[in-house]
């Protein structure tokens, strides 16, 4: 009989029923998006990061997870290295930032990165011979539109596409380490080392022998390191991630607010005809509760449903530097953010319409 | 009477502040009104009938005076004990008769039994009554859709519905032409009769007081003078 009461209400206001369904939609699709964002874009590059076939991780003191912006280490470093036990080999990389976006361009030697792991897999065009020549991955070639032979503009330097590789290895855009070097600034020097150990099941006694030698370095197994490369290691992510949650708890409360406020004046009438018959305050409440929950409810499905279509726009629009993830885990998480969002919204409406006066709203035109 | 009356009400005021202004619209009414009474109260506008009844259901505070209803003082309730009253023992059927109108007649009529924690269901008697009222056809359709006359039809049905033991009907013909008023007049008194209900109801009609029991004349906020009626 209540759920008769509440879909006639909500049917009886469709356009204003429609907007606050709406409006708790978007407040899910922005959460689910942003997370979605989030777990695409960190497991990529984990993925990337196995791939690359090495065993521990070796970089400069004092640097984070993600974001290689500086390149102090010395390039002596990997061939002292590779005169630890163990080691096997070792290969340095220089990473440079790109401007405007999660892109950056890696500077590698492609004969150490073929003997690391095998090589690329190109899909088109060939390696790095040239000075002047590019590599980049089939997403990147994609969102840019480019293919063998194109130039492209990148640090202030025209390239030109030598060969577009399958995607999953270290980087999505490599020119020749010297290149890089030389153009930034930084010859003779490396942002990272890769090492690779004759049996990797000792990586981890390997990686505390070299931080007792290599004091202050920040030396992990592969392993450690991808573990690390999870949203809660990612202290500023983390943080970005809390302040969208709160604006949109924020909006929709708002939202709620207004809509059950309205509703609220609106009904004024309706809910002293319910108290004049016997309702109790209990019932208005229900009344009122159930009726949120349900915009809140149709307003998350909505928004999970909206969430695959910034999917596919991530897909289409910015295919490499972003991976939208579906993350099951967060629907019911953020379902229950809209729902405590909503309730809060109606916690005043509700109180408003218990304590206002039978006669009063009954008179209430 | 020896007996107390279902209904007591002493030296009853109500003062409604409107601004600086006062209006009196009750100024000391005294009334008794014994169980399975069928009292019409009449008087003119603006004298206080309604506001009598919006007391007694405790849909209005009262300014001073005592009530008793079923022996229970109606200003030592709480707002929730005079919600329990009418949910239990004070049916009302308002002079604006007050449907919801999101919800169909029908489900104007199960609301009440809903809220009484009664079965839903329209047992024999009541569909009979609600072919009585001619409104058996039209309890799909919203207020909306209903005629002044039906909408006053479906607050009838919707305050007999749950037999509360004292009906309250606020000019329940007022909008009914003589045929259907009749109708309404005839079941009011057969419930009056058959099951004990006590009825008040106010009426300008003469036609519709002759029903009572009892013709209570209101004036200016008081009682004037109350006479038997025989048949
Ligand atoms: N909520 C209110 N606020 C202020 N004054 C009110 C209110 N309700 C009623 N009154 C005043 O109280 C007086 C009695 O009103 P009431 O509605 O009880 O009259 P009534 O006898 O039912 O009249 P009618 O036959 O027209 O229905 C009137 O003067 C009316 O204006
Ligand atoms: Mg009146």
């Amino acid at each position: 009989m209540l759920n008769n009461l509440i879909f006639a209400n909500l049917g009886h206001r469709p356009i204003r029923t429609l907007l606050s369904v709406l409006a708790i939609a978007v407040e899910v699709t922005m959460i689910l998006t942003l997370v979605g964002v989030s777990y695409g874009t960190l497991d990529q590059s984990a993925q990337r990061n196995r791939g690359v076939g090495a065993d521990i991780w070796f970089r400069p003191p004092g640097s984070s997870v993600i974001g290689l912006s500086t390149a102090p280490l010395s390039d002596k470093i990997p061939a002292l290295l590779m005169q630890e036990p163990h080691v096997t080999f070792a290969m340095g990389t220089m990473v440079q930032p790109l401007s405007g976006g999660f892109d950056s361009i890696t500077g590698l030697d492609i004969d150490d990165f073929t003997k690391l792991n095998g090589g690329f897999h190109f899909l088109r065009g060939g390696p790095l011979v040239n000075d002047d020549d590019i590599i980049v991955d089939e997403y990147y070639a994609k969102q840019k539109n480019l293919h063998v032979g194109s130039t492209v503009n990148l640090v202030n330097h025209d390239w030109k596409v030598a060969g577009i590789f399958e995607s999953g290895k270290l980087a999505r855009i490599c020119v020749k380490l010297s290149a890089l070097q030389a153009l930034t600034g930084n010859p003779g020097h490396l942002s990272q080392i890769f090492v690779k150990v004759d049996d990797p099941r000792k990586a981890q006694s390997i990686v505390d022998a070299l931080k007792l030698k290599y004091k202050g370095y920040q030396i992990y197994t592969m392993e450690e390191f991808i573990s690390m490369i999870s949203i809660n290691n990612v202290g500023m992510l983390k943080n970005f991630i809390g302040v969208v949650i709160g604006v949109a708890v924020v909006v929709g409360f708002i939202v709620v607010f207004m809509a059950m406020y309205t509703a609220v004046l609106e009904r004024t009438r309706e809910i002293g005809i319910l108290k004049a018959v016997g309702g109790s305050s209990a019932l208005i409440l229900n009344i009122l509760f159930r009726e949120t929950l349900l915009l809140a409810l149709l307003g998350s499905a909505m928004g999970i449903v909206l969430t695959y279509g910034t999917q596919w726009l991530m897909k289409h629009a910015v295919p490499a530097s972003l991976v939208q993830e579906t993350v099951y885990g967060w629907w019911p998480i953020v379902t229950g953010i809209a729902v405590v969002g909503a309730l809060l919204g109606v916690v005043v409406p509700a109180m408003k319409a218990i304590k206002q006066d039978v006669t009063e709203a009954l008179s209430y035109e | 009477m020896s007996e107390a009356g279902i209904i007591e009400v002493h030296g009853l005021t109500k003062t409604y502040q409107v601004g600086d202004v006062e209006v009196h619209a009750l100024r000391g009414v005294d009334l008794q009104v014994s169980k399975g009474e069928f009292v019409a109260i009449v008087g003119a506008s603006g004298s206080g009938k309604s506001t009598l009844f919006h007391i007694l259901g405790g849909l209005t505070p009262m300014s001073s005076g005592a009530v008793r209803i079923n022996g229970r003082d109606l200003s030592g309730m709480t707002n929730a004990e005079r919600t329990e009253l009418r949910k239990t023992t004070v049916g009302f059927v308002f002079q604006k008769y007050n449907l919801l109108p999101t919800l169909t007649a029908e489900d104007n009529i199960r609301i009440v039994q809903y809220i009484a924690d009664r079965e839903m269901t329209f047992a024999p008697g009541f569909q009979e009554i609600l072919n009585l009222l001619g409104i058996a056809d039209r309890l799909k359709h919203k207020p909306r859709a209903l005629s002044g006359g039906q909408q006053q039809r479906v607050a009838i049905a919707r305050g007999i519905v749950n037999s509360p033991a004292i009906l309250l009907a606020d000019e329940p013909t007022g909008n009914l032409d003589s045929e259907n008023a009749a109708a309404v007049l005839k079941l009011m008194k057969d419930l009056n009769k058959r099951l004990g209900q006590t009825i008040l109801m106010i009426t300008h009609d003469a036609e519709a007081a002759s029903y009572a029991d009892r013709i209570v004349r209101m004036r200016d906020g008081r009682i004037m003078m109350a006479e038997h009626q025989t048949n």
